[in-house]
C-alpha cells in the first residue's frame, strides 16, 4: 500500500549520515543515540503500521537541555526532526522519513510534582497518560483525558494530538486539561508557557500547541490539571433494536439536561468482536449498544440512572444491564477500550476518526455501511455518541494489496462524508500523514494558508515533522 | 472618525482590503461595552460588527450554537434559555466596572475570552469556543474549527483568536458549545474567615468529589461587614441537598455555613462575576491569575506596597480581583514585583487611558515569546491594521 506520498529524501543529508551521527554523538550520552538497523527498526512506524520509513537516527534524550542541543544542531544541519512520544499514533503522526532524526521523549518519564491543593501535576513529556492517574489515584484524583491507548501513550503525544477519550463529554480533551508546558523551539530556545495558574497571558499559545502534531516545537514538560474523582462511577449497558433508536435516546438524554460522564456507542459487529474478546456480558440480541456511565454517590447514581432509563424506554430500549460490581464495571470498559485490539485479532483494520453533528448519525451510519459494502468490505462501529466522534473500523486483509487499497479508499470516502454533513476529518487522532491529503476537503486555500503562516513562525524551513498535516503541494514557508 | 459597518462577510473583506491599501489602521468594535480592555486605541477608524447579527445555527440536542459576531450576547443567552441551555462559562459583563453602556456582543466575548466564576470548573470561553470565521489582515475570510466539539483537524486557530482582543482579525461568526442549565442552584456561605482560611476552604472543597461550580472568597467590607467564603453548587435537587450536606461536614472545621438562595444569591454572584464591588470608583482594577494557594500571599504583599488596596478571590483563589489607588502607574510596579517570585500573571483591566498607554497592561512576555507574538501577529495581519498596540506597545 503506497497511496500516501512522502517527500523525497534529501540525498545530501543521506550522504552526510555519518557526520550527522558524529555530531549528535557529541550532544547526548552514547545510550541516548540509536543508529544500528536493528535498534532503529521499532521507530520506523507507529500504530499506522501500513507505512514505514527507516529514520536516519533516533535520539532519546533524558533532559530538556539535550532536546535543545539536538534541535539546534538539526536546524544548523537542515535535518528534519520527527518528535515521538510512545509511537501509538493511529494517523501516522510519528512515522519518520529516511532523512530525519527521530527525537523520542520516552526516557523523560518522571512525575516532577503533584500539588493536590492546587489540583495540578507537573510531569515530563514521556510519562504515560495512565501513569499520571496512577500517581494520584491513591488520593482519589485522576487525569481526565483517557484515550484507549492510555496505558502506552505519552502526555507529550497527547498534547501533540490534543487527545480525547471516552470521558471527555464531561471533562474535556487534552487542551482543556493542560495549564502549562515547557517547550523547546527549533532553534533550541526553551520557553515556558502557562503554569499552575489559569489562562496564560498573551495569545493562547497553549491552545495552539495542543494538537499541533509536533510541528511547532518539542514539549518536554507539562503542567496538567488533576481532578478529584467522583465518589463512584457505574457504566450501564443499554441495548436497542436499531441504531436510530440509540441515537435518538442520546439526543433525548442531552435534551433532558443530563450530561453523563460518557456515552459510548457500538454496533452489532463491534459488539460481537468485543464480547468475544472481553466477555463483558454485552447483549448479543441487539443492533446497537450504548454504554452510559453515571457517577456520584450510590443514591445519586440511582437517581440519574432512573432518569436515563426512563428516557431509554421511551426510545425502545430492550436491554438495560447495570454493572453490579467493580469487576463487572471494569469488564464493560475493557470491552469498549479493547475494541481496536480485539478487532485486530480477527482481521486487519483501519480506524477512522471523523466527527459529525450527532443529528446526522442515522444518515451517516447508513451511508457508511453502503460505502464500505460498495468496496466489498465489512465495518464495525464504535464511537463517542455524546460528541459525534466516530470510529468506524474497516476490516480487511493486509496481505491483499487490492483489498488494502480498497479499505483506505473506503476510509477516505467516510471522512469526506463526515465533512459533507458538517463535521470534520479527525476528532481526536490527528491528521498525521493519514488525512493530510484530505485537508483541502475541509479547508479552502485561505484557511490552510493562514494555518501554514502561523506554523512558519515556529519553523520557516519545514523541518519539524514536515510530511504531516499539510498537503505536500503549495506549502507556505513564511 | 470613520465607522465601517459591513452587513456581509464580503463587505467586511472589502473594507479590510481598502484599509490595507490606504494604511489606515482600525479599532474593532462590537457593542463597545468592553472597549476599555487593553491599551487605548491609537487609531481613528472603527470596524463595527453591528451589521452582522443573528443566530445562524442552534441545535439543542447537539449542544451547539453559532451566531454572527455582532449578535447581542443577551439574544444568544435568551435563545439558549428557551431550551433550558446556557453558555458554560458565565461571561462577565464589563459595564459595571467600566461604567460603559451599550449591548455586549457574542463576538467580543470570543475576542476577549470573557469568562466568569464557572471558569474554575467548566472552563473559559476559549474552552467552549469551537469555531470561528474571521477576516484576516489580508482581507481574506478564514475559518477554523467548526460546529462539532471534538475536532483536531489542523492548527487550532480558534484558540489563538480567542483572547487576541481583535489584534488578529475581525470575527464575523462564532460557534460555541453549550450546556444544559442546572436544575437548581444553591450557595453555601461561611462567615468571618481570613483570606488564608477562605482560600484553604475553597481548595479543600474543589478537591472533593462534590463539584462546586464556583468558589469565591470576599474579605470583610466587600460583600458585607464580615468576610464571606462562598461555594456554589448546581445540580438536580436531590444531589444538591446531598452535596451541600457532605460539604458542610467535610468543611466542619470552618464553622457551619448558611444557605444562600434565590435572587440574593444570584445578585452576589453577578457582583463577583462583574467585579462590581469596584464599580464607580477611581481605583485602578487588576486581575491576577495565580496558583490558588499563593493568592493570599500575593494579595498581602501587594497591600503592603499599595496601602488602600482592596481585593477578592474567585476561581478558588486562582483569580484575584484587586483595586488600588490609580497613582501614577496604577500600582503596576508593586503588583508585578509581588508576583515575580510566585509566578502567575497580572492584567490591568481599568485605569485612565494615559496610564494604560504608559504601563504594560498585559504581563510582559519573555524575549522568545515576544518574537513568537510578533510573528503570529504578522502572519494574520502583515500590515498591522487591526488594533495596533492594543495588547503590547508596537505589536
Amino acid at each position: 500500500m503506497s497511496a500516501i506520498a512522502f517527500p523525497a529524501p534529501d540525498a545530501g543529508i543521506l550522504a552526510r549520515r555519518d557526520a550527522i551521527i558524529a555530531g549528535l554523538a557529541r550532544l547526548v550520552p552514547p545510550q541516548a543515540l540509536i543508529t544500528s538497523d536493528d535498534e532503529r527498526r521499532p521507530y520506523e512506524t507507529d500504530a499506522l503500521t501500513a507505512y514505514r520509513r527507516m529514520p536516519l537516527a533516533v535520539v532519546l534524550p533524558e533532559t530538556t537541555r539535550e532536546v535543545a542541543a539536538v534541535l539546534r544542531y538539526c536546524l544548523e544541519q537542515g535535518v528534519p526532526v520527527i518528535p515521538r512520544g510512545s509511537g501509538t499514533s493511529l494517523a501516522g503522526g510519528a512515522i519518520p522519513q529516511e532523512d530525519a532524526v527521530v527525537i523520542g521523549v520516552s526516557k523523560m518519564n518522571r512525575i516532577l510534582e503533584i500539588d493536590y491543593a492546587n489540583r495540578v501535576a507537573r510531569v515530563e513529556a514521556g510519562v504515560t497518560n495512565l501513569a499520571v492517574t496512577g500517581a494520584v489515584s491513591a488520593e482519589g484524583f485522576f487525569y481526565a483525558p483517557d484515550p484507549s491507548s492510555q496505558l502506552a501513550c505519552s502526555i507529550g503525544g497527547n498534547i501533540g494530538m490534543n487527545s480525547g477519550g471516552a470521558h471527555c463529554l464531561k471533562y474535556g480533551v487534552t487542551t482543556n486539561n493542560v495549564l502549562g508546558v515547557t517547550m523547546v523551539m527549533l532553534d533550541g530556545e526553551v520557553v515556558e508557557i502557562g503554569g499552575a495558574h489559569l489562562d496564560a497571558p498573551g495569545y493562547d499559545l497553549l491552545g495552539l500547541i495542543n494538537g499541533s502534531e509536533g510541528q511547532l516545537g518539542i514539549v518536554t514538560e507539562a503542567t496538567v490539571r488533576i481532578l478529584r474523582a467522583a465518589e463512584g462511577a457505574r457504566p450501564v449497558l443499554f441495548g436497542f433494536p436499531t441504531s436510530e433508536q440509540a441515537g435518538a435516546a442520546v439526543a433525548a438524554i442531552i435534551g433532558a439536561g443530563i450530561i453523563p460522564v460518557a456515552m459510548e456507542f457500538m454496533d452489532k459487529p463491534a459488539i460481537e468482536i468485543c464480547e468475544a474478546f472481553a466477555k463483558a456480558g454485552y447483549p448479543m440480541d441487539v443492533e446497537a449498544l450504548l454504554i452510559i456511565e453515571v457517577e456520584g454517590s450510590d443514591a445519586e447514581m440511582d437517581a440519574q440512572l432512573a432518569r436515563i432509563v426512563a428516557i431509554a424506554r421511551e426510545h425502545g430500549v430492550t436491554t438495560v444491564k447495570e454493572s453490579k460490581s467493580a469487576m463487572e464495571a471494569a469488564a464493560i470498559w475493557k470491552g469498549r477500550k479493547s475494541a481496536f485490539g480485539a478487532t485486530g485479532r480477527i482481521a486487519d483494520y483501519i480506524c477512522m476518526d471523523g466527527t459529525i453533528p450527532t443529528g446526522q448519525l442515522p444518515y451517516v451510519l447508513k451511508r457508511m455501511d453502503e460505502i464500505v459494502k460498495g468496496y466489498g468490505l465489512r465495518v464495525a462501529n464504535v464511537f463517542h455518541a455524546g460528541d459525534g466522534n466516530l470510529h468506524p473500523l474497516i476490516l480487511y486483509n493486509c496481505n491483499d494489496p487490492v483489498e488494502a487499497q480498497k479499505a483506505e479508499d473506503a476510509g477516505m470516502d467516510i471522512l469526506k462524508l463526515c465533512v459533507e454533513v458538517g463535521g470534520c476529518l479527525t476528532g481526536e487522532h490527528g491528521v498525521g500523514i493519514e488525512k493530510r491529503d484530505l485537508m483541502t476537503v475541509q479547508f479552502n486555500e485561505a484557511d490552510l494558508a493562514q494555518q501554514m503562516r502561523v506554523r512558519a513562525v515556529f519553523d520557516a524551513r519545514w523541518l519539524l515533522n514536515p510530511a504531516k498535516v499539510f498537503p505536500l503541494e503549495g506549502r507556505i514557508a513564511a | 472618525m470613520i465607522i465601517h459597518t459591513p452587513t456581509t462577510e464580503a463587505q467586511a473583506c472589502a473594507v479590510v482590503k481598502s484599509v490595507v491599501e490606504n494604511a489606515v489602521p482600525l479599532t474593532l468594535r462590537g457593542g463597545g461595552t468592553r472597549a476599555g480592555l487593553g491599551r487605548p486605541p491609537q487609531v481613528a477608524s472603527t470596524l463595527s460588527s453591528a451589521g452582522l447579527t443573528g443566530i445562524t445555527l442552534y441545535e439543542p440536542a447537539e449542544m451547539v450554537i453559532a451566531a454572527r459576531a455582532g449578535t447581542p450576547l443577551e439574544t444568544v443567552q435568551e435563545t439558549l434559555a428557551e431550551r433550558g441551555q446556557m453558555l458554560p462559562f458565565e461571561p462577565m459583563d464589563h459595564r459595571p466596572l467600566f461604567g460603559s453602556d451599550g449591548t455586549p456582543t457574542i463576538g467580543a466575548v470570543a475576542a476577549c475570552n470573557v469568562s466568569g466564576p464557572r471558569r474554575i470548573n467548566a472552563g473559559a470561553a476559549r474552552d467552549s469556543l469551537i469555531g470561528v470565521r474571521l477576516v484576516n489582515g489580508r482581507g481574506e475570510m478564514v475559518k477554523s474549527g467548526g460546529r462539532v466539539m471534538k475536532n483536531v483537524t489542523g492548527l487550532d486557530l480558534v484558540k489563538l483568536v480567542c483572547g487576541s482582543y481583535g489584534t488578529l482579525g475581525f470575527l464575523t461568526e462564532v460557534t460555541f458549545r453549550v450546556l444544559p442549565k442546572p436544575a437548581e442552584t444553591a450557595t453555601l456561605q461561611w462567615r468571618g474567615l481570613s483570606d488564608a482560611q477562605g482560600v484553604a476552604l475553597l481548595s479543600k472543597a474543589l478537591g472533593s468529589p462534590f463539584e462546586p461550580m464556583a468558589a469565591a472568597h470576599l474579605p470583610a467590607g466587600l460583600g458585607g461587614e464580615e468576610a464571606l467564603t462562598l461555594l456554589r453548587l448546581e445540580n438536580f435537587p436531590d444531589s444538591l441537598r446531598y452535596r451541600s450536606g457532605e460539604l458542610a461536614l467535610l468543611l466542619g472545621e470552618y464553622g457551619v455555613p448558611d444557605n444562600l438562595e434565590g435572587e440574593p444569591m444570584a445578585a452576589l454572584w453577578r457582583h463577583i462575576r462583574d467585579a462590581a464591588f469596584f464599580a464607580g470608583t477611581q481605583e485602578a482594577v487588576w486581575r491576577l491569575s495565580v496558583k490558588p494557594t499563593d493568592s493570599p500571599r500575593a494579595a498581602s504583599a501587594i497591600a503592603q506596597m499599595l496601602p488602600g488596596a482592596r481585593w477578592f478571590y474567585d476561581w478558588g483563589g486562582g483569580l484575584v480581583w484587586l483595586a488600588a489607588p490609580a497613582g501614577s502607574d496604577a500600582g503596576s510596579a508593586a503588583i508585578r514585583a509581588a508576583l515575580k517570585p510566585l509566578g502567575g500573571h497580572a492584567t490591568l483591566v481599568r485605569a485612565p487611558d494615559a496610564i494604560r498607554a504608559a504601563v504594560a497592561v498585559f504581563q510582559p512576555l519573555s524575549e522568545p515569546l515576544i518574537r513568537v507574538t510578533v510573528g503570529i501577529k504578522k502572519s494574520f495581519d502583515p500590515a498591522g491594521i487591526f488594533e495596533p498596540g492594543r495588547m503590547y506597545a508596537g505589536i
